[in-house]
């Protein structure tokens, strides 16, 4: 029994010492070999397959292997590769996450690689490449895209309901009685027996089309959902950005939107959240249950897809202050802290966030590259194959953006809004039901 | 480990022949016991035993996973016991394994008595097993979409009937029922087999001598075929009501915890917390704390159901 315990304890040393086994390796292997590259979009995969196989022309001792995994599994499986060693030398990163990411000290800061390179940072779209500067003042990443919002309508509803796409281009919004946005809505709604939701005698109980599509409660930052009304009445998620320490969904302003916005639903414009749960929201756009969906650039090539459907893209509208609003999210590619292949990696991250491959990227027409240059190509890409995306570029040019909301603690501050966000837009919970969350939500930052 | 080994040498008796013999044969049993144990033991030990221990110590911690876990003694469940959504978890767990259980069992000892009597081809009793041979989630999402408010066909054929479309998943009321039913669906014939197992062990004669004593058949159902059946009952209930208890994939792959929180089930609330929001030490204290549930509702049942006794003796 001893001799076999004695084994045991063996065999748990080897093993323990196996998987501790992470030495530092030489230089010269951190400059050559197979470096690992994660993404989640499968759409965006053939421009970076291109972007790599291009790379590695350039760059023969560097190989890239590419692994696709959708969203849902993303994270945990990235989580899990960071702590047994598993992880890719270089991933696609995202705004929501990258805080907690550095602050766990998984991300490798690559500012000396950046000034010993001579990168560029004022040719990405303005803004773009300061998000991935954390709290400590490092860089944790180069911008590799962007997206803003804007309205996907179907034009041939809008034609029935004479609607002009002048009146779609010009359409204003407040949170008192909805602006020309509602009236737009109210009559491009048709229930059951053809009458328009504008019109006497409207049943908004037996609805065929509604005039907004919804996608869900929005959680914490509404991106595609709400914050394109919410942030045109100066109301803003947190108290500075990047790196707040303070959400405001108790401020009276965005309590009235929502509560404008939880309306529509009860009027019959818009779909009940409980009949969301299941096929997208662009899916049942292309089915014709709704006239216009707010939704996000990279979805241009889901909607524009669907055969049969015409549809057009008009800016979002422009609020009490005068101006649209959009929320400006980016990725960017990260570095993992204990890749072994430092240099190659800093090498394929430049590469990626390079003129090179993100005009590879443009001409594919699937997202807007972060580089100027590059982003003016895919509009070009996309005007080309007859899609007009200015709905979405102008927010930019016009600087009518506002950034995802960066802050510490981004899935906790999820976890509380999402059912508190659902109670509100379902109609369950009034719009003030949102100081408690609020509350809860400041919480975790004290 | 060496010190328990020597302890139990010198406490042994003091040798002579036979017996001598004897502790050798016994030893030699011992070597091949632990050969045969082995493949179970090294999966209990590895895939068991230790996760439950680091999981408790854990529950004390504060953890991250990326980071080394911090002592933070029992603030976790001070937590907990204040946590609403904690407590919204266990009665939506409750009300889920209420209706699962109490449908599962009906109808399956329903489909068992009809195996036993009526149904005697393999393949209407193979048949019977179907859902449970798809996985979980494929099931789930099969039914996801045949539910769903827009496009599914129930909804169709609803819309058909006259009747106003259902937001299955959607609707806070409907959502933990309409998942119940599904798991209910995949789960009753694997558990009508198990009670057509225990069927089959009832002695023919035992019902010859009822029916000689004309006893009817509802009769016969009550005083012989329960209390004899009361052994494999006990032992399905405790299975699938801890089975009930981890509900987790329906709702992981379909509502998500929403709509609000209807389906934050407590294996869900862990999974959310833990690897979600990475709070790991508050993931562990609630699985602590369910542990503790189950193992308490499986001691109930089986000290007043008398699970581990049986009639026929």
């Amino acid at each position: 029994m001893k001799k076999s315990l004695g084994a045991v304890a063996v065999a748990a040393a080897v093993a323990l010492s196996l998987s501790a086994c992470s030495g530092s390796s030489s230089s010269a292997e951190a400059s050559k070999g197979e470096i690992n590259y994660w993404l989640w979009d499968a759409n965006q995969l053939p421009a970076y397959q291109q972007c790599a196989d291009d790379f590695s022309k350039a760059n023969p001792d560097i190989k890239v292997k590419i692994t696709q995994r959708g969203w849902d599994d993303y994270w945990s499986t990235l989580t899990n590769g960071f702590v047994g060693g598993t992880a890719p030398d270089v991933f696609t990163n995202h705004l929501g996450r990258y805080g907690e990411l550095a602050e766990k000290k998984q991300l490798l800061a690559i500012d000396d690689a950046v000034k010993k390179d001579n990168i560029d940072l004022t040719a990405y779209n303005e803004g773009l490449a300061d998000l991935w500067v954390g709290q400590d003042g490092k860089r944790y990443g180069l911008p590799k895209d962007w997206d803003t919002i804007g309205l996907f309508y179907n034009k041939a509803m809008l034609a029935s309901a004479g609607i002009t796409e002048d009146q779609m281009k010009n359409l204003t919004w407040n949170p008192e009685d909805g602006g020309t946005y509602e009236k737009v809505i109210a009559h491009l709604t048709v229930d059951k027996s053809g009458k328009r939701g504008d019109e006497p005698g409207f049943d908004k109980n037996n609805v065929a089309v509604y005039g907004l599509g919804l996608n869900g409660g929005g959680d914490s930052s509404g991106q595609t959902e709400w914050s394109y009304l919410t942030n045109t009445t100066g109301w803003s998620h947190t108290d500075k950005n990047p790196w707040g320490t303070h959400y405001n969904y108790d401020d009276p302003k965005f309590q009235e939107s929502m509560g404008w916005f939880a309306g529509l639903a009860d009027k019959g414009y818009m779909p009940k959240l409980e009949t969301t749960v299941g096929a997208a929201m662009a899916d049942t756009f292309a089915a014709g249950k709704s006239a216009i969906n707010a939704h996000g650039s990279w979805m241009i090539g889901q909607y524009t897809g669907y055969k049969g459907v015409e549809v057009g893209i008009a800016p979002t509208p422009v609020g009490p202050k005068g101006e649209r609003a959009s929320m400006f999210n980016g990725l960017a590619d990260s570095i993992w802290a204990g890749t072994k292949k430092k240099d190659a990696s800093i090498k394929w991250v430049e590469y990626l966030a390079s003129a090179d491959c993100q005009d590879v990227v443009a001409s594919k027409a699937v997202v807007f590259p972060a580089l100027k240059a590059s982003s003016d190509k895919a509009a070009a890409a996309f005007a080309a194959k007859g899609v007009d995306v200015t709905a979405f570029t102008e927010h930019v040019k016009n600087k009518t953006t506002f950034l995802y909301p960066i802050t510490d603690n981004t899935a906790k501050v999820k976890g509380i809004m999402e059912p508190a966000m659902d109670a509100v837009v379902s109609g369950k919970a009034p719009a003030s039901s949102l100081t408690q969350a609020n509350e809860q939500v400041n919480a975790l930052f004290k | 480990m060496t010190t328990l080994a020597k302890r139990s040498r010198s406490l042994s008796p003091a040798p002579d022949k036979p017996k001598r013999n004897g502790g050798l044969r016994q030893l030699g049993d011992l070597k091949i016991a632990l050969l045969f144990i082995a493949p179970a033991m090294i999966g209990f030990i590895v895939f068991y035993v230790v996760p439950t221990v680091r999981g408790v110590y854990l529950s004390f911690t504060e953890y991250s996973i990326l980071g080394d876990p911090e002592w933070v003694g029992m603030e976790n469940y001070t937590a907990i016991a204040k946590d609403p959504l904690f407590w919204n978890s266990l009665a939506v767990t409750g009300q889920y394994v209420f209706l699962n259980i109490v449908l599962q069992t009906a109808l399956a000892l329903g489909l068992a008595l009809l195996m036993h009597q009526v149904a005697k081809s393999t393949i209407i009793r193979g048949t019977l097993l179907l859902p449970y041979l798809m996985s979980n989630v494929i099931a789930a999402l099969l039914w996801f979409w045949m539910l769903d408010y827009q496009i599914g066909v129930v909804n169709q054929f609803i819309e058909w009937a006259g009747l106003p479309r259902v937001a299955f998943f959607g609707s806070e009321a409907w959502a933990i029922p309409t998942q119940a039913l599904i798991n209910t669906w995949r789960h009753m014939g694997y558990t009508a087999l198990l009670i057509f197992a225990g069927l089959q062990a009832i002695p023919g004669h035992v019902y010859e001598v009822a029916k000689l004593d004309g006893a009817s058949a509802s009769q016969t159902f009550r005083k012989i075929t329960i209390p004899l059946l009361r052994p494999v009952l006990v032992l399905v209930l405790v299975v699938t009501v801890i089975g009930s208890f981890q509900v987790f994939d329906t709702v992981a792959v379909t509502s998500g915890g929403g709509p609000v929180n209807a389906t934050r089930v407590i294996q869900y609330y862990i999974y959310q917390r833990a690897f979600t929001e990475s709070d790991f030490g508050y993931g562990s204290a609630i699985a602590v704390i369910l542990f503790l549930i189950l193992a308490l509702v499986a001691f109930i049942q089986m000290k007043f159901l008398k699970g581990n006794e049986s009639d026929l003796d």
